[in-house]
């Protein structure tokens, strides 16, 4: 990002006054920190001796991400456009970075357990070894595990982080990039079902070329229609309408699909249930999670700031896909026998159900759409924390079938998991029941009466897969043969603790949040 | 804000703690559990009915009113308050809850304990939690209380939705051999019905910001609502649904013969007795003071439904050979009569009603119970699997005759009361439908004299020669039901007096006055008919 500020920095030096661009670094703190312990991982990786790396990668990641946080939450109420208007500090920026920070900090806890696996951790050694050669056999046993993996994840977060508060398209473009290139590495990195996991590394990195492609030529087009890339100079542009209207759209078009595809609407989800499956599970609850909060924090920026006021042209697209997207997820749940691609699909339908938000385009949809993606993400954490912990014969059960009477098998753990379960469907006196109503209600508000009985409608189908588990796991009698289910060791406890105390206590008392999200909800330009 | 002594709250909470320690019991001390369970139910009893003694029945609108903010950015409160209507409701889920602890005693209980599952017929299905059991139970009466107590429809939403995670569970980790489907399509009903109505609150709420500036859930303040005739149709139908589903009106109703008959006894009498009534409940409370135009221009479509529901269910019950299925069946021709009471929009009708609720709870509680009995005792519930057990077990057969008599009303059981008022509140605004009601009567004799009939007389089925009468556990469970059936039957007095002012005031509000009482002098039927038309437009067009 320096070398960004430097290139912009150079442009007035042609007229030979050379002036040093004011760089407001308190204001860009986090992300300062961030992409220095990201740095630091890198040079752990390198010289700290192998023994101890694992523990002190866990612990600079984790450091790391409490520092940004408090750095956030010391920053909460700056309003301002800092670093020659390449990056916004304002309420929803702050508020995202803040929930990614969050859910990554839980992502790091299931990344840093181990006990659900004999060996060392959901993570293979050598991600690049061959599977099927013997020295993969080695370390599919081996207790050596992957530490790159922390200071990969910081970075995909401070790419998140910035993908969510970027001014400009440009800087918007290159967060994309630094937040997916870890991740296509980090979704091949499984220690079992190596080929399913690489597979899932390449489609996703396929996949998010084309929707990278498509993103940086809408960035062009948008240049050629006003002659900037800065948010806010679109904005300005859009509202003097004196240019040619075609590139706008087309550049709107290609913009909405890179971003679309990275919040995984319908039609631009196909790759997510493989990619999920696929992953490892702790960083397919990443990915699920924060992935998703930074992209809807950068899709409602370009929609809410940049085109505002062209909400009459996009409305009836978004609503159109918010309406396939909550269907086709919630539809095509249904018939998952696999745990990790349910909760695909039902990402999707959750997806649908933000995007019913998102539409609303006004201040309760905003605020709405960013407590929705904050809530859903801990109740995905703590879904993937009991995930990772059912094991059959050394590897994730997550065939449906074998979590048949899991109930018996582990009351406490199925509970939870129903627990989540629930909130995914938004029964009330959980998260999910708040963040359904805050959405709803802002679509209404909003005139989007259509889209408001379609998601209730939906949420009726996601009901019904919802319960269908908890059916499988307390009312279904116990396959003799049936996984095992692991006790959870610290970390997997904190953030099934964390997702658990987040979801009960925003479905009960979410006054606070609410707040919080409502103040934030306020774009600068 | 608060108002005096917090009762409601206070009410709730005793079942929630129930809840949470019964819960964290120490695994293997069922009997243990079952105590706490049984003291932490009567202490709410003991609490309800304090609470009753200090329920002012001259005084207009809620007592015990509690309100506090709970969601500000929502303008949701904390606000509970009861009326008659609530406290009489309020009064039968306190009652209820222990009398169904003690039937569950050895509902619950493990299989491997000598109980065999072969003397039950193959319907328990390995062990089972005890805690499980009597913690959902705890917190469902929680759940009831607030669903009743809650004067902020979010808050009732709210009870409304949770209310049906205890029940799921009941029926599905509880209940007979089909009840993962019993229990699935329990959840979805309710949750398609529940989300309806969340549709009708979020309308509600978003026009309350439109037009008071700020959102509100209030009862009160969302009755000054100004709602065009379209939108509230579209709102009343969103409610309508849920309530029609969860009470349930045919054609909604097809969940509840497979909930009620694959759940334990103990599930089965709450969901009956009390569960369903949140739906006439709602109707009473939410439908009609929130959209009186609509509830008026909807009542003949309904009635229509409830007497559809009335002959139905009394048909489908006469040909049942499952007992919970017959009893079930019984009680969606039982929520005809309600539905039909309420609206009426008399409040002979609706206090019929209201007091029918309460009496509903009752005996087909006992009613359910017995079957219980019964079923404890062959390990089956199919009619004919049973004969001639009045000659083993005599008292049990007595009870079961009662619990079957105050099912069909006869004079002399609080139920003839009920029913006699719904049928004289109908008839005076809707005749027509009042006589093609009264059939429904004779339906319930048959299905009543008939089940009882062959279970009871003829020939003593194999196996059922060594039956044994009656428990003590199991008298002390039924005896407070009769003793209440009889007591209401001859004196109804102290529960109408409570009733009756608060139906009053919600049909004065909804601007539905009584017809006048032409019946008895002018004999003039067209003359009266008129009348009533005229009351009604000129009362109704607050629109």
């Amino acid at each position: 990002m320096n070398a960004l500020v430097h290139v912009a920095a150079a442009l007035p030096a042609r007229e030979g006054d050379i002036k040093a661009p004011s760089i407001e670094y308190s204001s860009l703190s986090p992300f300062l920190i961030i992409f220095g312990v990201a740095l630091a991982g890198v040079l752990v990786e390198a010289f700290v001796p192998r023994r101890v790396r694992r523990g002190v990668q866990i612990g600079l990641a984790a450091a790391g991400l409490i520092a940004a946080l408090v750095a956030v939450i010391v920053l909460h109420n700056h309003r301002e456009i800092v670093a020659v208007g390449a990056v916004a500090v304002d309420g929803p920026a702050l508020f995202l970075e803040g929930s990614i920070l969050l859910l990554a900090l839980g992502a790091v806890l299931l990344l840093a357990e181990r006990s659900g696996d004999a060996t060392g951790g959901a993570l293979v050694a050598e991600p690049a070894a061959l599977p099927g050669t013997p020295q993969a056999g080695e370390l599919l046993l081996s207790r050596e595990t992957v530490t790159a993996v922390y200071p990969l994840l910081v970075f995909a977060v401070g790419g998140m982080m910035l993908f969510a508060a970027s001014n400009t398209l440009l800087v918007m473009f290159v967060a994309l990039e630094i937040l997916s290139l870890p991740l296509y590495l980090m979704a091949g990195m499984a220690r079992r079902k190596r080929l399913l996991s690489q597979e899932a590394a390449m489609k996703y990195f396929l996949l998010g070329a084309f929707a990278s492609a498509f993103f940086i030529y809408g960035v062009a087009m948008i240049y050629g229609y006003a002659g900037s890339v800065d948010l806010g100079k679109i904005h300005d542009a859009v509202g003097s309408s004196t240019h040619n209207d075609t590139y706008l759209y087309l550049g709107m078009a290609m913009l909405a699909i890179g971003l679309l595809f990275k919040v995984g609407a319908v039609p631009f989800h196909s790759w997510q249930p493989d990619v999920y499956e696929g992953a490892p599970t702790p960083v397919t609850a990443f990915m699920m999670t924060c992935t998703k909060v930074a992209s809807f924090g950068a899709l409602l920026r370009v929609l809410y700031v940049a085109f505002g006021d062209t909400r009459w042209d996009w409305r009836p697209f978004m609503w159109a896909i918010a309406i396939l997207t909550m269907v086709v997820g919630g539809v095509l749940a249904i018939t998952q026998s696999d745990v990790k691609r349910m909760l695909a699909y039902s990402t999707i339908a959750h997806a649908g159900f933000i995007l019913v938000g998102v539409t609303a385009s006004n201040r309760d949809g905003l605020a709405g759409a960013m407590f929705y993606v904050l809530t859903y993400g801990f109740a995905t954490i703590g879904a993937f924390a009991i995930v990772g912990l059912v094991r059959s014969g050394g590897s994730e059960a997550t065939h449906l079938s074998q979590w048949a009477g899991l109930g018996k098998r582990a009351p406490f753990l199925a509970g939870c998991f129903a627990f989540f379960l629930l909130a995914f469907t938004g029964i009330p006196l959980t998260s999910g029941f708040i963040a359904k109503f805050a959405v709803f209600s802002a679509a209404i508000s909003g005139h989007a009466v259509g889209l408001v009985v379609i998601g209730v409608i939906v949420s009726a189908v996601t009901g019904f897969f919802y319960a269908r588990v908890v059916v499988l796991m307390f009312f279904t009698e116990p396959a003799p043969d049936g996984p095992t289910v692991a006790l959870p060791s610290f970390f997997a406890a904190a953030a099934l603790g964390l997702g658990i105390a987040v979801t009960l206590v925003l479905g009960v008392i979410p006054s606070s949040v609410l707040d919080l999200a409502h103040d934030a909800a306020q774009f600068v330009r | 804000m608060t108002q005096g002594f917090p009762w409601i709250d206070v009410l709730g909470g005793i079942p929630l703690l129930g809840a949470v320690v019964v819960a964290l019991a120490p695994p293997a001390r069922d009997l243990l559990v079952k105590r706490v369970a049984l003291l932490f139910s009567l202490a709410t009893l003991v609490v309800a009915i304090a609470m009753s003694a200090n329920y002012d029945t001259d005084k207009a609108g809620y007592q015990f009113v509690q309100d506090y903010s709970w969601i500000k950015q929502f303008g949701a409160h904390w606000a509970v308050g009861v009326d008659g209507i609530a406290l009489v409701l309020i009064d039968l889920v306190a009652i209820l809850v222990p009398v169904v602890i003690l039937a569950s005693w050895h509902d619950a209980t493990p299989t491997d304990d000598g109980d065999g599952p072969t003397r039950h017929g193959g319907l328990r299905l390995g062990p089972r939690s005890v805690r499980g059991f009597f913690a959902l139970m705890l917190a469902m009466e929680t759940l009831l209380i607030g669903v009743f107590g809650a004067t902020d429809v979010l808050l009732f939403y709210v009870f409304f939705e949770a209310m049906l995670v205890p029940m799921f569970f009941l029926i599905g980790s509880y209940g007979g051999p089909g009840r993962s489907y019993a229990s699935i399509k329990f959840l979805l009903y309710s949750l398609f019905g529940g989300l309806a109505m969340l549709a009708s609150v979020i309308g509600l709420y978003v026009e309350s910001v439109q037009q008071f500036g700020h959102g509100t859930f209030q009862l009160q303040a969302l009755q000054q609502l100004e709602l065009s005739h379209t939108l509230q149709n579209w709102l009343f139908l969103g409610f309508f649904l849920a309530f029609a589903i969860k009470a349930p009106m045919w054609p909604f109703h097809t969940w509840l013969p497979d909930a009620g008959a694959e759940g334990p006894i103990g599930g089965s009498v709450m969901l009956v007795g009390v569960l369903d009534k949140v739906g006439t409940f709602g109707f009473i409370r939410y439908c009609i003071p929130l959209f009186p135009d609509a509830s008026k221009t909807f009542a003949p479509y309904i009635i229509a439904f409830a007497i559809v529901g009335i002959l139905y269910g009394g048909l489908v019950a006469i040909v049942q050979k499952d007992l919970k299925r017959l009893v079930s069946y019984t009680s969606i021709a039982h929520f005809g009569f309600i539905v039909m009471g309420v609206f009426a929009f008399t409040s002979q009708g609706g206090s019929g009603a209201v007091l029918y609720m309460v009496n509903h709870g009752l005996s087909t509680g006992a009613l359910f119970l017995v079957v219980g009995f019964l079923i404890a005792r062959r390990g089956s519930r199919n009619i004919p699997d049973y004969g001639g057990m009045a000659k083993p077990a005599p008292l049990l057969a007595g009870v079961f005759l009662f619990a079957g008599l105050s099912s069909l009303a006869l004079p002399g059981m609080s139920t003839f009361v009920s029913e006699f008022l719904v049928l004289v509140g109908t008839f005076t605004r809707y005749p027509a439908a009042a006589v093609v009601a009264v059939t429904g009567i004779v339906l319930a004799a048959l299905y009543i004299l008939v089940m009882f009939q062959r279970t009871m007389h003829g020939p003593v089925s194999a196996g059922l020669e060594a039956v044994k009468d009656l428990s003590v556990r199991e008298v002390f469970v039924i005896a407070p039901l009769m003793a209440l059936i009889l007591f209401l039957g001859f004196y109804p007095k102290p529960v109408t007096d409570v009733i009756t002012p608060s139906v009053q005031a919600t049909y004065d509000h909804a601007g539905r006055h009584d017809p006048p009482p032409v019946v008895h002098t002018a004999g003039n039927r067209d003359g009266a008919a008129a009348q009533t038309d005229a009351a009604a437009s000129s009362s109704g067009d607050a629109k």
